[in-house]
């Protein structure tokens, strides 16, 4: 067991029926990490989630949290979690109130300490004043926002959220963004799920990339984009025209594509390529004019990813 | 540290216990089928006919003890699988049977407070209760039967419409009304009828009210209070065991 870790999990996998929704999945969350799964939908993301919030059991593997078993240790696991689902379940007959006293006492947070919680994260929601209403009047700006205070109503040690900023107007989302940050700042760790690239790059200290049940790649947002190979590019312009012909024959340009003025170089490793771009525009007599280095976005790396995994299964 | 566990758990059984309270009381369905239906039932029985208030009394009290225990409970899994809030609940840390518990004490709870009824009746129209002890405790068993019985009948097949689950439960509930001896006394009943009387827990239930309020009995008392803890305890664990096998599905 590694004490360091937060989640660990260890060849995960769940069917249903004849369709593998998590194949064989490891991956670890350190404490205090702020950790994304991101992938687009039906990758196994909130397959992935139920399983270690105890909600569904995996068919193999297993997973722990802080080192207890999801599957031997459940309610200790459980204990530990806070859990925003991706399907707003709030009791809709219940009022905002209720429904975090009522999550509050199944978690056996003492009623003084619930209900001052309660005040605390309903005011910080906006959500104090409409804390006697029913929830079927509520927004599903509102709903998440109340689902984020019922998950945090027992201080949790680690928040699972999926999708939670899915749908919602840009204010609701910047409001749970910042709210994430904040308690994330203040050591809890944060398993979130996501298809939004810019979210995850916004938020998380590493992610990981599922698509069709399996991991493509785990990394920090900025490494994710630099270790990804063909990625990069270069826009150069010079004095004079040149060919695309000429510049694809420099080692480590993959591809050379012409625009307007300028030719763009799709390369491998970016400061070796800047060297014998260099080179070959003296060999050439050319004076280089502009240069730009371009670095892929995370959405770049997630769609090159995915496209990758999606061939390797046609295989 | 496992009796605390468990002395625990059974506390957060009584969150369940007031969210239930706070929902499912005031639902159409249990209204109907809790209700209702049964009352008008029993009116349609007992109009017209000279019964005296003795023994009218015991024969509404097992009616009123028995559709209101069974009509919380099987309504609240299929409602909470559909309202996407059974899985808040299994996400959280508290046992299935702690889960399951909660919802026997707010059916219970519900047919203990509407069993009152059929008494403060009965009290006004001067029926005077023989063994009031006797009446209180075979209340309090006989709901708790009821109750862990209601929860069984949501428990197969697993499915998320409270509707289908209710007719269902109709189906099952008003054959056991009949046969229990709140319409026909069991001793006037035939062999056969004496004999199928017998599988259902009413029929221990309404023996006893009859002893509480009319002073006789069919079966002796000690032998309708066992039955009746023998039911109990076999519904609570088959309901509980089965829902624990089929959660999945629902989910």
């Amino acid at each position: 067991m590694n004490t360091n870790s937060a989640v660990a999990v260890s060849n995960l996998t769940k069917s249903f029926d004849e369709l593998v929704a998590v194949h064989n999945i490891s991956f670890q969350v350190k404490k205090g990490e702020l950790f994304g799964f991101l992938g687009p939908n039906a990758a196994g993301k909130t397959t992935t989630i139920r399983m270690l919030t105890g909600v569904i059991k995996p068919d193999e593997g297993t997973a722990s949290i802080f080192g207890y078993d999801i599957l031997r240790e459940g309610l200790k696991t459980k204990q530990l979690m806070g859990i925003v689902p991706e399907m707003a379940n709030a009791y809709v007959d219940l009022s905002a109130w209720n429904n975090i006293m009522l999550i509050g006492e199944l978690y056996g947070v003492p009623k003084k300490e619930r209900q001052e919680r309660a005040k605390k994260f309903l005011k910080e929601f906006g959500l104090y004043e409409r804390r006697n209403h029913l929830v079927k009047g509520f927004s599903k700006g509102m709903k998440q926002k109340l689902l984020l205070c019922m998950a945090l109503i027992n201080e949790p040690q680690i928040l699972f959220l999926d999708e939670p900023t899915s749908g919602l107007d840009v204010e609701s989302q910047r409001l749970i963004k910042d709210m994430i940050r904040e308690f994330n700042k203040s050591g809890t760790t944060v398993f979130l799920t996501t298809h939004n690239m810019e979210e995850a790059n916004q938020l998380c200290d590493r992610v990981a990339i599922i698509n069709h049940g399996r991991i493509a790649a785990i990394d920090s947002p900025e490494k994710l984009r630099m270790r990804s190979s063909g990625l990069q590019s270069i826009d150069v312009s010079f004095d004079k025209t040149i060919g695309t012909n000429d510049l694809s024959k420099i080692q480590g340009v993959r591809e050379v594509k012409k625009m307007g003025d300028k030719m763009r170089l799709s390369v491998d490793e970016m400061s070796i390529v800047l060297d014998r771009l260099v080179d070959f525009a003296r060999s050439k007599k050319l004076r280089i004019i502009a240069l730009n280095t371009l670095a892929p976005t995370l959405e770049d790396v997630f769609l090159k990813l995915v496209k990758e995994s999606e061939e390797g299964d046609t295989f | 540290m496992k009796d605390y566990l468990y002395l625990e758990q059974f506390r957060r059984s009584f969150a369940i216990v007031k969210k239930n309270i706070r929902i499912y009381y005031s639902k159409g369905p249990v209204i109907i089928f809790g209700l209702i239906v049964p009352f008008f039932l029993f009116l349609s029985f007992y109009i017209g006919r000279n019964m005296p208030a003795e023994a009218l009394i015991p024969g509404l009290l097992g009616m009123t003890a028995f559709f209101t225990a069974t009509s919380v409970g099987p309504a609240i899994v299929p409602w909470e699988a559909r309202a996407k809030t059974l899985e808040r609940l299994v996400s959280s840390p508290i046992s299935m049977w702690a889960i399951f518990l909660g919802d026997v004490f707010s059916s219970f709870l519900f047919g203990v407070i509407f069993s009152l009824f059929p008494i403060m009746i009965g009290w006004f129209i001067g029926v005077e209760i023989v063994n009031p002890l006797i009446l209180g405790f075979a209340i309090i068993l006989a709901t708790f039967c009821f109750a862990s019985f209601s929860i069984l009948l949501s428990a197969y097949p697993p499915t998320d419409n409270p509707a289908g689950v209710m007719m269902l439960s109709s189906m099952i509930k008003f054959p056991l009304v009949f046969i229990s001896g709140i319409f026909i006394p069991i001793e006037e009943m035939p062999l056969w009828g004496k004999t199928i009387s017998s599988i259902s827990p009413l029929t221990y239930f309404t023996d006893l009210a009859r002893y509480s309020i009319q002073g006789q009995s069919y079966y002796p008392i000690a032998l309708d209070f066992t039955v009746l803890v023998a039911f109990t305890i076999l519904f609570l664990v088959t309901a509980i065991k089965i829902h624990e096998r089929t959660m999945q599905k629902r989910l």
